[in-house]
Protein backbone atom coordinates (compact mmCIF):
# COMPACT_ATOMS: atom_id res chain seq x y z
CA UNK A 1 0.00 0.00 0.00
CA UNK A 2 1.45 3.35 -0.96
CA UNK A 3 1.75 6.16 1.49
CA UNK A 4 -0.70 8.27 -0.39
CA UNK A 5 -3.34 5.56 -0.31
CA UNK A 6 -2.82 5.05 3.40
CA UNK A 7 -3.30 8.74 4.04
CA UNK A 8 -6.44 8.91 2.03
CA UNK A 9 -7.93 5.88 3.82
CA UNK A 10 -7.07 7.37 7.19
CA UNK A 11 -8.53 10.66 6.04
CA UNK A 12 -11.77 9.07 4.93
CA UNK A 13 -12.09 7.21 8.19
CA UNK A 14 -11.56 10.44 10.06
CA UNK A 15 -14.13 12.26 7.97
CA UNK A 16 -16.60 9.44 8.53
CA UNK A 17 -15.91 9.47 12.25
CA UNK A 18 -16.41 13.21 12.46
CA UNK A 19 -19.66 12.91 10.54
CA UNK A 20 -20.79 10.17 12.85
CA UNK A 21 -19.99 12.35 15.84
CA UNK A 22 -21.92 15.18 14.31
CA UNK A 23 -24.85 12.83 13.74
CA UNK A 24 -24.73 11.64 17.33
CA UNK A 25 -25.04 15.16 18.64
CA UNK A 26 -27.85 15.90 16.21
CA UNK A 27 -29.68 12.74 17.30
CA UNK A 28 -29.33 13.64 20.96
CA UNK A 29 -30.38 17.21 20.34
CA UNK A 30 -33.48 16.23 18.40
CA UNK A 31 -34.69 13.55 20.78
CA UNK A 32 -33.73 15.21 24.07
CA UNK A 33 -36.68 17.63 24.58
CA UNK A 34 -39.30 14.92 24.07
CA UNK A 35 -37.27 12.35 25.95
CA UNK A 36 -36.73 14.54 29.00
CA UNK A 37 -40.41 15.45 29.39
CA UNK A 38 -41.53 11.89 28.74
CA UNK A 39 -38.81 10.52 30.99
CA UNK A 40 -39.68 12.75 33.92
CA UNK A 41 -43.46 12.57 33.78
CA UNK A 42 -43.96 8.99 32.62
CA UNK A 43 -40.92 6.74 33.14
CA UNK A 44 -39.62 8.26 36.36
CA UNK A 45 -43.18 8.37 37.70
CA UNK A 46 -43.74 4.67 37.18
CA UNK A 47 -40.64 3.83 39.21
CA UNK A 48 -41.59 6.34 41.88
CA UNK A 49 -45.07 4.84 42.12
CA UNK A 50 -43.53 1.51 42.96
CA UNK A 51 -41.18 3.21 45.43
CA UNK A 52 -44.04 5.01 47.19
CA UNK A 53 -46.04 1.80 47.29
CA UNK A 54 -43.53 0.30 49.71
CA UNK A 55 -44.32 2.91 52.37
CA UNK A 56 -47.03 3.60 54.84
CA UNK A 57 -47.55 7.25 54.07
CA UNK A 58 -50.39 9.77 54.16
CA UNK A 59 -48.78 11.99 51.54
CA UNK A 60 -49.39 15.16 53.55
CA UNK A 61 -46.69 14.82 56.20
CA UNK A 62 -43.06 13.74 55.90
CA UNK A 63 -43.62 10.66 58.04
CA UNK A 64 -42.89 7.78 55.64
CA UNK A 65 -42.56 4.32 57.13
CA UNK A 66 -40.97 1.65 54.95
CA UNK A 67 -43.08 -1.51 55.05
CA UNK A 68 -41.80 -3.46 52.04
CA UNK A 69 -44.54 -5.26 50.16
CA UNK A 70 -47.01 -5.03 53.04
CA UNK A 71 -49.37 -2.83 50.99
CA UNK A 72 -49.62 -5.51 48.32
CA UNK A 73 -50.35 -8.16 50.93
CA UNK A 74 -53.16 -6.00 52.25
CA UNK A 75 -54.37 -5.38 48.70
CA UNK A 76 -54.76 -9.10 48.09
CA UNK A 77 -57.09 -9.33 51.07
CA UNK A 78 -59.01 -6.17 50.20
CA UNK A 79 -62.51 -7.13 49.03
CA UNK A 80 -63.11 -3.72 47.44
CA UNK A 81 -60.00 -4.10 45.32
CA UNK A 82 -61.22 -7.45 44.01
CA UNK A 83 -64.63 -5.95 43.29
CA UNK A 84 -62.93 -3.20 41.33
CA UNK A 85 -60.84 -5.65 39.28
CA UNK A 86 -63.99 -7.64 38.59
CA UNK A 87 -65.78 -4.49 37.45
CA UNK A 88 -62.86 -3.54 35.23
CA UNK A 89 -62.99 -6.90 33.49
CA UNK A 90 -66.77 -6.69 33.26
CA UNK A 91 -66.25 -3.35 31.53
CA UNK A 92 -63.66 -4.91 29.20
CA UNK A 93 -66.06 -7.66 28.14
CA UNK A 94 -69.09 -5.38 27.89
CA UNK A 95 -67.09 -2.91 25.81
CA UNK A 96 -65.91 -5.59 23.40
CA UNK A 97 -69.42 -7.03 23.07
CA UNK A 98 -71.29 -3.74 22.70
CA UNK A 99 -69.07 -0.89 21.51
CA UNK A 100 -67.45 -2.77 18.65
CA UNK A 101 -70.57 -4.40 17.14
CA UNK A 102 -72.67 -1.26 17.61
CA UNK A 103 -69.88 0.82 16.13
CA UNK A 104 -69.72 -1.53 13.15
CA UNK A 105 -73.47 -1.41 12.61
CA UNK A 106 -73.37 2.38 12.77
CA UNK A 107 -70.52 2.50 10.25
CA UNK A 108 -72.40 0.16 7.88
CA UNK A 109 -75.53 2.28 8.17
CA UNK A 110 -73.53 5.27 6.96
CA UNK A 111 -72.89 3.42 3.70
CA UNK A 112 -76.52 2.43 3.23
CA UNK A 113 -79.00 4.05 0.89
CA UNK A 114 -80.67 6.33 3.43
CA UNK A 115 -82.13 9.74 2.65
CA UNK A 116 -80.56 12.52 4.69
CA UNK A 117 -77.41 10.53 5.34
CA UNK A 118 -75.51 13.70 6.27
CA UNK A 119 -77.77 14.26 9.26
CA UNK A 120 -77.28 10.69 10.46
CA UNK A 121 -73.54 10.93 10.02
CA UNK A 122 -73.27 14.18 11.95
CA UNK A 123 -75.44 13.11 14.86
CA UNK A 124 -74.00 9.60 15.21
CA UNK A 125 -70.59 10.95 16.02
CA UNK A 126 -71.63 13.68 18.47
CA UNK A 127 -71.40 11.67 21.73
CA UNK A 128 -67.68 11.15 21.32
CA UNK A 129 -66.97 14.88 21.19
CA UNK A 130 -68.84 15.71 24.37
CA UNK A 131 -66.60 15.95 27.42
CA UNK A 132 -66.87 12.90 29.65
CA UNK A 133 -67.74 15.08 32.61
CA UNK A 134 -70.65 16.60 30.69
CA UNK A 135 -71.84 13.14 29.65
CA UNK A 136 -71.66 11.97 33.24
CA UNK A 137 -73.72 14.85 34.57
CA UNK A 138 -76.26 14.58 31.74
CA UNK A 139 -76.78 10.87 32.35
CA UNK A 140 -77.25 11.41 36.07
CA UNK A 141 -80.44 13.21 35.06
CA UNK A 142 -81.36 10.64 32.46
CA UNK A 143 -81.12 7.87 35.09
CA UNK A 144 -82.63 9.90 37.92
CA UNK A 145 -85.23 7.95 39.87
CA UNK A 146 -88.16 10.35 40.14
CA UNK A 147 -88.36 12.55 37.08
CA UNK A 148 -85.40 11.13 35.05
CA UNK A 149 -85.72 10.95 31.28
CA UNK A 150 -85.42 7.17 31.10
CA UNK A 151 -88.14 6.64 33.67
CA UNK A 152 -90.34 9.23 31.96
CA UNK A 153 -89.99 7.37 28.66
CA UNK A 154 -90.68 4.03 30.34
CA UNK A 155 -93.76 5.55 31.97
CA UNK A 156 -94.99 6.99 28.71
CA UNK A 157 -94.86 3.62 26.94
CA UNK A 158 -96.53 1.78 29.80
CA UNK A 159 -93.52 0.13 31.39
CA UNK A 160 -93.82 1.81 34.79
CA UNK A 161 -92.91 -1.48 36.41
CA UNK A 162 -89.34 -1.12 35.15
CA UNK A 163 -88.83 2.34 36.61
CA UNK A 164 -86.07 2.49 39.18
CA UNK A 165 -83.31 4.70 40.53
CA UNK A 166 -80.88 3.37 37.95
CA UNK A 167 -77.57 4.54 39.41
CA UNK A 168 -78.77 4.61 43.00
CA UNK A 169 -79.18 0.86 43.33
CA UNK A 170 -76.35 -1.61 43.60
CA UNK A 171 -77.70 -4.13 41.10
CA UNK A 172 -78.49 -1.66 38.30
CA UNK A 173 -75.75 0.96 38.77
CA UNK A 174 -72.93 -0.91 37.06
CA UNK A 175 -75.07 -1.68 34.00
CA UNK A 176 -76.35 1.87 33.76
CA UNK A 177 -72.79 3.13 33.84
CA UNK A 178 -71.55 0.57 31.31
CA UNK A 179 -74.37 1.56 28.95
CA UNK A 180 -73.22 5.16 29.19
CA UNK A 181 -69.64 4.19 28.39
CA UNK A 182 -70.95 2.37 25.33
CA UNK A 183 -73.00 5.42 24.31
CA UNK A 184 -69.83 7.49 24.44
CA UNK A 185 -67.44 5.12 22.64
CA UNK A 186 -69.50 3.29 19.99
CA UNK A 187 -69.26 6.40 17.73
CA UNK A 188 -65.50 6.31 18.10
CA UNK A 189 -65.27 2.77 16.73
CA UNK A 190 -67.77 3.79 14.07
CA UNK A 191 -65.30 6.30 12.63
CA UNK A 192 -62.45 3.79 12.76
CA UNK A 193 -64.53 1.25 10.82
CA UNK A 194 -65.84 3.90 8.47
CA UNK A 195 -62.33 5.07 7.59
CA UNK A 196 -61.44 1.50 6.62
CA UNK A 197 -64.62 0.81 4.64
CA UNK A 198 -64.04 3.97 2.59
CA UNK A 199 -60.75 2.47 1.46
CA UNK A 200 -62.26 -0.78 0.11
CA UNK A 201 -62.09 -0.69 -3.70
CA UNK A 202 -65.48 -0.41 -5.36
CA UNK A 203 -64.47 -3.03 -7.95
CA UNK A 204 -64.61 -5.78 -5.35
CA UNK A 205 -68.31 -5.11 -4.81
CA UNK A 206 -68.96 -4.79 -8.53
CA UNK A 207 -67.37 -8.16 -9.10
CA UNK A 208 -69.51 -9.63 -6.33
CA UNK A 209 -72.61 -8.12 -7.96
CA UNK A 210 -71.79 -9.81 -11.23
CA UNK A 211 -71.54 -13.11 -9.38
CA UNK A 212 -74.97 -12.39 -7.96
CA UNK A 213 -73.89 -12.13 -4.33
CA UNK A 214 -76.50 -11.08 -1.78
CA UNK A 215 -76.02 -8.17 0.58
CA UNK A 216 -75.13 -10.46 3.44
CA UNK A 217 -72.69 -12.46 1.30
CA UNK A 218 -71.00 -9.26 0.18
CA UNK A 219 -70.61 -8.22 3.78
CA UNK A 220 -69.38 -11.60 4.97
CA UNK A 221 -66.98 -12.26 2.10
CA UNK A 222 -65.64 -8.81 1.29
CA UNK A 223 -66.23 -6.23 4.02
CA UNK A 224 -65.65 -8.32 7.11
CA UNK A 225 -62.33 -9.93 6.08
CA UNK A 226 -60.95 -6.55 5.05
CA UNK A 227 -62.06 -5.08 8.37
CA UNK A 228 -60.23 -7.74 10.36
CA UNK A 229 -57.06 -5.71 11.08
CA UNK A 230 -59.04 -2.67 12.24
CA UNK A 231 -61.29 -4.86 14.38
CA UNK A 232 -58.20 -6.22 16.13
CA UNK A 233 -56.79 -2.72 16.60
CA UNK A 234 -60.14 -1.57 17.99
CA UNK A 235 -60.29 -4.52 20.35
CA UNK A 236 -56.85 -3.66 21.72
CA UNK A 237 -57.81 0.00 22.14
CA UNK A 238 -61.05 -0.99 23.82
CA UNK A 239 -59.40 -3.38 26.28
CA UNK A 240 -56.62 -0.95 27.24
CA UNK A 241 -59.14 1.87 27.58
CA UNK A 242 -61.46 -0.20 29.76
CA UNK A 243 -58.68 -1.23 32.13
CA UNK A 244 -57.77 2.37 32.92
CA UNK A 245 -61.26 3.81 32.80
CA UNK A 246 -62.07 6.51 35.35
CA UNK A 247 -63.78 9.78 34.37
CA UNK A 248 -67.37 8.77 33.81
CA UNK A 249 -67.63 6.50 36.85
CA UNK A 250 -66.04 9.11 39.06
CA UNK A 251 -68.53 11.76 37.93
CA UNK A 252 -71.64 9.56 37.91
CA UNK A 253 -71.32 7.34 40.98
CA UNK A 254 -67.90 7.92 42.51
CA UNK A 255 -67.65 4.12 42.69
CA UNK A 256 -70.84 3.79 44.73
CA UNK A 257 -73.39 2.83 45.80
CA UNK A 258 -71.53 0.68 48.30
CA UNK A 259 -68.53 0.17 45.96
CA UNK A 260 -70.74 -1.60 43.40
CA UNK A 261 -69.33 0.46 40.49
CA UNK A 262 -65.80 0.76 41.87
CA UNK A 263 -63.01 0.45 39.30
CA UNK A 264 -59.29 0.15 40.02
CA UNK A 265 -58.82 3.79 39.02
CA UNK A 266 -61.66 5.16 41.16
CA UNK A 267 -60.54 3.09 44.13
CA UNK A 268 -56.98 4.29 43.69
CA UNK A 269 -58.20 7.90 43.61
CA UNK A 270 -60.34 7.37 46.70
CA UNK A 271 -57.51 5.81 48.71
CA UNK A 272 -54.95 8.38 47.61
CA UNK A 273 -56.72 11.71 47.52
CA UNK A 274 -59.77 11.18 49.74
CA UNK A 275 -58.42 8.88 52.46
CA UNK A 276 -54.83 10.18 52.12
CA UNK A 277 -53.35 6.72 51.91
CA UNK A 278 -50.72 7.55 49.32
CA UNK A 279 -48.67 4.43 49.95
CA UNK A 280 -51.65 2.12 49.63
CA UNK A 281 -53.04 4.11 46.69
CA UNK A 282 -49.68 3.74 44.94
CA UNK A 283 -49.81 -0.02 45.33
CA UNK A 284 -53.21 0.02 43.57
CA UNK A 285 -51.91 2.18 40.74
CA UNK A 286 -48.82 0.04 40.32
CA UNK A 287 -51.03 -3.05 40.13
CA UNK A 288 -53.02 -1.28 37.39
CA UNK A 289 -49.80 -0.84 35.46
CA UNK A 290 -48.84 -4.51 35.84
CA UNK A 291 -52.31 -5.69 34.77
CA UNK A 292 -52.38 -3.34 31.77
CA UNK A 293 -48.89 -4.45 30.81
CA UNK A 294 -49.66 -8.17 30.98
CA UNK A 295 -52.96 -7.88 29.11
CA UNK A 296 -51.43 -5.71 26.37
CA UNK A 297 -48.48 -8.07 25.95
CA UNK A 298 -50.84 -11.04 25.62
CA UNK A 299 -53.00 -9.26 23.06
CA UNK A 300 -50.05 -8.17 20.95
CA UNK A 301 -48.53 -11.66 21.07
CA UNK A 302 -51.89 -13.23 20.23
CA UNK A 303 -52.27 -10.83 17.33
CA UNK A 304 -48.82 -11.73 16.02
CA UNK A 305 -49.31 -15.48 16.23
CA UNK A 306 -52.58 -15.09 14.34
CA UNK A 307 -50.66 -13.43 11.53
CA UNK A 308 -51.70 -9.94 12.62
CA UNK A 309 -51.06 -6.87 10.54
CA UNK A 310 -47.86 -5.63 12.12
CA UNK B 1 -70.14 3.05 -2.23
CA UNK B 2 -73.05 1.12 -0.83
CA UNK B 3 -73.11 -1.86 1.43
CA UNK B 4 -76.60 -3.24 1.45
CA UNK B 5 -76.85 -5.77 4.22
CA UNK B 6 -80.40 -4.78 5.00
CA UNK B 7 -82.78 -2.62 3.01
CA UNK B 8 -85.98 -0.64 3.15
CA UNK B 9 -88.05 -0.16 6.25
CA UNK B 10 -85.96 -2.21 8.73
CA UNK B 11 -82.93 -0.22 7.63
CA UNK B 12 -84.68 3.08 8.32
CA UNK B 13 -86.02 1.84 11.65
CA UNK B 14 -82.56 0.83 12.83
CA UNK B 15 -80.98 4.05 11.58
CA UNK B 16 -83.62 6.15 13.31
CA UNK B 17 -83.42 4.26 16.59
CA UNK B 18 -79.67 4.88 16.68
CA UNK B 19 -80.26 8.50 15.69
CA UNK B 20 -82.60 8.89 18.67
CA UNK B 21 -80.24 7.20 21.11
CA UNK B 22 -77.26 9.31 20.04
CA UNK B 23 -79.10 12.57 19.42
CA UNK B 24 -81.94 12.69 21.93
CA UNK B 25 -79.78 13.40 25.00
CA UNK B 26 -78.31 16.42 23.19
CA UNK B 27 -81.74 17.64 22.12
CA UNK B 28 -83.23 17.31 25.61
CA UNK B 29 -80.18 18.94 27.19
CA UNK B 30 -80.39 21.94 24.87
CA UNK B 31 -84.16 22.34 25.14
CA UNK B 32 -84.14 22.08 28.93
CA UNK B 33 -81.46 24.75 29.15
CA UNK B 34 -83.99 27.31 27.87
CA UNK B 35 -86.55 26.53 30.56
CA UNK B 36 -87.23 28.25 33.85
CA UNK B 37 -86.93 26.27 37.05
CA UNK B 38 -90.68 26.33 37.71
CA UNK B 39 -91.47 25.05 34.27
CA UNK B 40 -89.02 22.20 34.69
CA UNK B 41 -90.65 21.13 37.95
CA UNK B 42 -94.10 20.90 36.43
CA UNK B 43 -93.13 19.15 33.19
CA UNK B 44 -89.48 18.18 33.16
CA UNK B 45 -88.98 16.84 29.63
CA UNK B 46 -91.56 18.72 27.56
CA UNK B 47 -90.67 21.25 24.87
CA UNK B 48 -90.19 24.64 26.54
CA UNK B 49 -93.09 27.11 26.28
CA UNK B 50 -90.75 29.98 25.62
CA UNK B 51 -87.05 30.15 25.04
CA UNK B 52 -85.58 32.09 27.91
CA UNK B 53 -81.91 33.01 27.95
CA UNK B 54 -81.99 33.53 31.70
CA UNK B 55 -79.74 30.53 32.45
CA UNK B 56 -77.15 31.57 29.92
CA UNK B 57 -77.03 35.12 31.23
CA UNK B 58 -76.47 33.67 34.68
CA UNK B 59 -73.52 31.68 33.35
CA UNK B 60 -71.96 34.76 31.80
CA UNK B 61 -72.42 36.55 35.10
CA UNK B 62 -70.71 33.74 36.99
CA UNK B 63 -67.69 34.01 34.70
CA UNK B 64 -68.17 30.69 32.97
CA UNK B 65 -65.93 31.94 30.17
CA UNK B 66 -62.95 31.98 32.52
CA UNK B 67 -62.96 28.17 32.29
CA UNK B 68 -63.06 28.39 28.52
CA UNK B 69 -60.07 30.69 28.49
CA UNK B 70 -58.12 28.33 30.78
CA UNK B 71 -58.92 25.29 28.67
CA UNK B 72 -58.02 27.13 25.50
CA UNK B 73 -54.68 28.34 26.88
CA UNK B 74 -53.68 24.92 28.19
CA UNK B 75 -54.80 23.04 25.05
CA UNK B 76 -53.22 25.40 22.54
CA UNK B 77 -49.86 25.69 24.32
CA UNK B 78 -49.64 21.94 24.92
CA UNK B 79 -50.56 21.05 21.34
CA UNK B 80 -48.04 23.49 19.84
CA UNK B 81 -45.20 22.19 22.01
CA UNK B 82 -46.17 18.58 21.32
CA UNK B 83 -46.11 19.17 17.57
CA UNK B 84 -42.66 20.74 17.68
CA UNK B 85 -40.88 18.34 20.02
CA UNK B 86 -42.62 15.22 18.74
CA UNK B 87 -41.73 16.09 15.15
CA UNK B 88 -38.15 16.78 16.21
CA UNK B 89 -37.82 13.47 18.05
CA UNK B 90 -39.35 11.63 15.11
CA UNK B 91 -36.79 12.99 12.67
CA UNK B 92 -33.81 10.87 13.82
CA UNK B 93 -36.12 7.96 14.66
CA UNK B 94 -37.48 7.90 11.12
CA UNK B 95 -34.50 8.93 9.02
CA UNK B 96 -31.23 8.18 10.79
CA UNK B 97 -29.62 4.88 11.67
CA UNK B 98 -28.27 4.50 15.18
CA UNK B 99 -28.04 1.72 17.68
CA UNK B 100 -30.66 2.95 20.15
CA UNK B 101 -33.19 3.86 17.47
CA UNK B 102 -35.54 0.90 17.96
CA UNK B 103 -35.36 0.78 21.79
CA UNK B 104 -36.14 4.50 22.07
CA UNK B 105 -39.04 4.21 19.66
CA UNK B 106 -40.48 1.26 21.61
CA UNK B 107 -40.00 3.11 24.88
CA UNK B 108 -42.15 5.94 23.54
CA UNK B 109 -44.72 3.52 22.13
CA UNK B 110 -45.16 1.78 25.47
CA UNK B 111 -46.49 5.08 26.80
CA UNK B 112 -49.77 4.47 25.01
CA UNK B 113 -50.79 1.64 27.31
CA UNK B 114 -49.67 3.22 30.58
CA UNK B 115 -52.62 4.18 32.80
CA UNK B 116 -52.46 7.82 33.82
CA UNK B 117 -53.23 6.73 37.37
CA UNK B 118 -49.91 4.92 37.59
CA UNK B 119 -48.13 8.26 37.32
CA UNK B 120 -50.59 10.33 39.30
CA UNK B 121 -49.02 10.38 42.77
CA UNK B 122 -45.44 11.08 41.63
CA UNK B 123 -46.64 13.78 39.22
CA UNK B 124 -48.73 15.32 42.00
CA UNK B 125 -45.70 15.42 44.30
CA UNK B 126 -43.37 16.61 41.55
CA UNK B 127 -45.74 19.40 40.56
CA UNK B 128 -45.91 20.52 44.18
CA UNK B 129 -42.13 20.51 44.46
CA UNK B 130 -41.76 22.55 41.29
CA UNK B 131 -44.17 25.10 42.73
CA UNK B 132 -46.58 24.52 39.85
CA UNK B 133 -49.47 23.10 41.88
CA UNK B 134 -52.75 24.84 41.08
CA UNK B 135 -51.42 26.62 38.01
CA UNK B 136 -52.16 26.17 34.33
CA UNK B 137 -48.48 25.53 33.68
CA UNK B 138 -48.55 22.56 36.00
CA UNK B 139 -51.00 20.88 33.63
CA UNK B 140 -49.02 21.47 30.46
CA UNK B 141 -46.13 19.14 31.40
CA UNK B 142 -48.23 16.00 31.95
CA UNK B 143 -50.43 16.81 28.94
CA UNK B 144 -47.38 17.02 26.70
CA UNK B 145 -45.83 13.88 28.17
CA UNK B 146 -48.93 11.77 27.58
CA UNK B 147 -49.52 13.19 24.09
CA UNK B 148 -45.97 12.39 22.96
CA UNK B 149 -46.29 8.62 22.29
CA UNK B 150 -49.17 8.86 19.80
CA UNK B 151 -47.69 11.95 18.18
CA UNK B 152 -44.24 10.43 17.74
CA UNK B 153 -45.69 7.26 16.23
CA UNK B 154 -47.75 9.29 13.75
CA UNK B 155 -44.86 11.56 12.77
CA UNK B 156 -42.34 8.72 12.50
CA UNK B 157 -44.57 6.67 10.23
CA UNK B 158 -45.26 9.70 8.08
CA UNK B 159 -41.60 10.72 7.83
CA UNK B 160 -40.46 7.25 6.81
CA UNK B 161 -42.48 7.65 3.61
CA UNK B 162 -40.76 10.88 2.55
CA UNK B 163 -38.26 10.02 -0.24
CA UNK B 164 -34.61 10.03 0.86
CA UNK B 165 -33.37 11.84 -2.27
CA UNK B 166 -34.79 15.08 -0.96
CA UNK B 167 -32.38 15.37 1.89
CA UNK B 168 -29.47 13.74 0.13
CA UNK B 169 -29.17 16.67 -2.25
CA UNK B 170 -29.47 19.03 0.69
CA UNK B 171 -26.73 17.14 2.53
CA UNK B 172 -24.46 17.55 -0.49
CA UNK B 173 -24.84 21.28 -0.07
CA UNK B 174 -23.59 20.91 3.49
CA UNK B 175 -26.96 21.52 5.06
CA UNK B 176 -27.07 20.85 8.82
CA UNK B 177 -29.63 18.49 10.32
CA UNK B 178 -31.41 21.38 11.94
CA UNK B 179 -31.82 23.30 8.67
CA UNK B 180 -32.69 20.10 6.87
CA UNK B 181 -35.44 19.39 9.38
CA UNK B 182 -36.90 22.87 9.52
CA UNK B 183 -36.63 23.86 5.87
CA UNK B 184 -37.24 20.58 4.10
CA UNK B 185 -38.88 17.93 6.29
CA UNK B 186 -41.15 19.93 8.57
CA UNK B 187 -43.02 21.77 5.78
CA UNK B 188 -43.87 18.37 4.25
CA UNK B 189 -45.51 17.17 7.44
CA UNK B 190 -48.70 19.25 7.16
CA UNK B 191 -51.15 16.30 6.97
CA UNK B 192 -49.50 14.59 9.94
CA UNK B 193 -49.46 17.87 11.87
CA UNK B 194 -53.21 18.20 11.30
CA UNK B 195 -53.81 14.68 12.62
CA UNK B 196 -51.61 15.21 15.67
CA UNK B 197 -53.16 18.60 16.40
CA UNK B 198 -56.78 17.43 16.12
CA UNK B 199 -56.26 14.22 18.04
CA UNK B 200 -54.42 15.84 20.92
CA UNK B 201 -56.53 18.97 21.08
CA UNK B 202 -59.73 17.00 21.58
CA UNK B 203 -58.17 14.81 24.27
CA UNK B 204 -56.53 17.66 26.16
CA UNK B 205 -59.62 19.89 25.90
CA UNK B 206 -61.69 17.17 27.62
CA UNK B 207 -58.97 15.92 30.00
CA UNK B 208 -60.23 15.46 33.52
CA UNK B 209 -58.02 13.53 35.95
CA UNK B 210 -54.87 15.68 35.88
CA UNK B 211 -56.97 18.83 36.08
CA UNK B 212 -58.79 17.33 39.06
CA UNK B 213 -55.62 16.45 40.94
CA UNK B 214 -53.24 19.25 39.95
CA UNK B 215 -55.48 22.31 40.27
CA UNK B 216 -57.50 23.49 43.18
CA UNK B 217 -58.95 26.98 42.72
CA UNK B 218 -61.76 27.89 40.32
CA UNK B 219 -59.47 30.53 38.93
CA UNK B 220 -57.17 27.86 37.46
CA UNK B 221 -59.81 25.27 36.66
CA UNK B 222 -60.33 24.01 33.12
CA UNK B 223 -63.70 23.42 31.52
CA UNK B 224 -64.36 19.83 32.71
CA UNK B 225 -63.64 20.90 36.30
CA UNK B 226 -65.81 23.97 35.80
CA UNK B 227 -68.71 21.81 34.66
CA UNK B 228 -68.51 19.85 37.89
CA UNK B 229 -68.28 22.98 40.00
CA UNK B 230 -71.40 24.41 38.40
CA UNK B 231 -73.15 21.09 38.82
CA UNK B 232 -72.48 21.30 42.55
CA UNK B 233 -73.35 24.98 42.77
CA UNK B 234 -76.64 24.85 40.87
CA UNK B 235 -77.76 21.70 42.74
CA UNK B 236 -81.54 21.90 42.16
CA UNK B 237 -81.48 24.37 39.27
CA UNK B 238 -81.47 21.66 36.62
CA UNK B 239 -82.13 23.92 33.61
CA UNK B 240 -79.12 25.91 34.81
CA UNK B 241 -77.00 22.76 34.81
CA UNK B 242 -78.23 21.87 31.32
CA UNK B 243 -77.24 25.34 30.13
CA UNK B 244 -73.76 24.74 31.57
CA UNK B 245 -73.47 21.40 29.78
CA UNK B 246 -74.77 22.83 26.50
CA UNK B 247 -72.40 25.77 26.57
CA UNK B 248 -69.52 23.54 27.65
CA UNK B 249 -70.08 21.12 24.77
CA UNK B 250 -70.63 23.84 22.19
CA UNK B 251 -67.03 24.73 21.17
CA UNK B 252 -66.00 21.24 20.06
CA UNK B 253 -69.36 20.59 18.40
CA UNK B 254 -69.12 23.88 16.49
CA UNK B 255 -65.63 23.08 15.27
CA UNK B 256 -66.89 19.62 14.35
CA UNK B 257 -69.76 20.97 12.27
CA UNK B 258 -67.44 23.36 10.46
CA UNK B 259 -64.66 20.88 9.67
CA UNK B 260 -66.42 17.54 10.02
CA UNK B 261 -64.37 15.43 7.61
CA UNK B 262 -61.06 16.78 8.86
CA UNK B 263 -61.91 16.05 12.49
CA UNK B 264 -63.21 12.56 11.80
CA UNK B 265 -60.30 11.50 9.62
CA UNK B 266 -57.80 13.13 11.99
CA UNK B 267 -59.22 11.23 14.94
CA UNK B 268 -59.41 7.96 13.06
CA UNK B 269 -55.85 8.24 11.75
CA UNK B 270 -54.53 9.25 15.18
CA UNK B 271 -56.18 6.34 16.95
CA UNK B 272 -55.29 3.64 14.46
CA UNK B 273 -51.64 4.61 14.24
CA UNK B 274 -51.54 4.90 18.00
Amino acid sequence: MSKAQEFSINGMARVRKRKKNKDTWAIIGFIAPAFIIYGVYVIYSIFMTFYYSTFNWTGIDANMVFIGLENYKQLFQDGVFWTSIQNNFLLVIASLLTQLPVGLIMALLLFSPIKGIRLFRSVYFMPFLMSTVAIGILFIFIYEGNYGLLNSILGAIGLESLETAWIGKENTAIWAVIATVCWQFAPFYMILFRATIVGIPEELYEAADIDGASGWQRFKNITLPLLRPIIITSAILSVIGSLKYFDLIYVMTGGGPNNSTELMATYMYKQTFTNFNMGYGSSISFSMFIIAFIVTAFMLLGDKSNGGNE
Amino acid sequence: MMIRVIKGIPLYCLAIVILMVTGLPFLIMTLTSFKGQMEFMTSPWSIPESFSLENYLLLVELNFFGYFANSLIVSVISVIIVIIIAAMASYPLARLKFRLNRPIFILFMVGMMIPIHTTLVPIFILTNKMGLYDSLFGLIGPYIAFALPVSIVIFTQFMRDIPKELEESAKMDGCSHLRLFWNIIFPLLTPAVATVAIYNFIHIWNEFIFALVLTNSSQNATLPIGLREFYGEFSVNIPGIMATLTLGSLPLLLVYFIAQEKIVTGLAAGSVKG
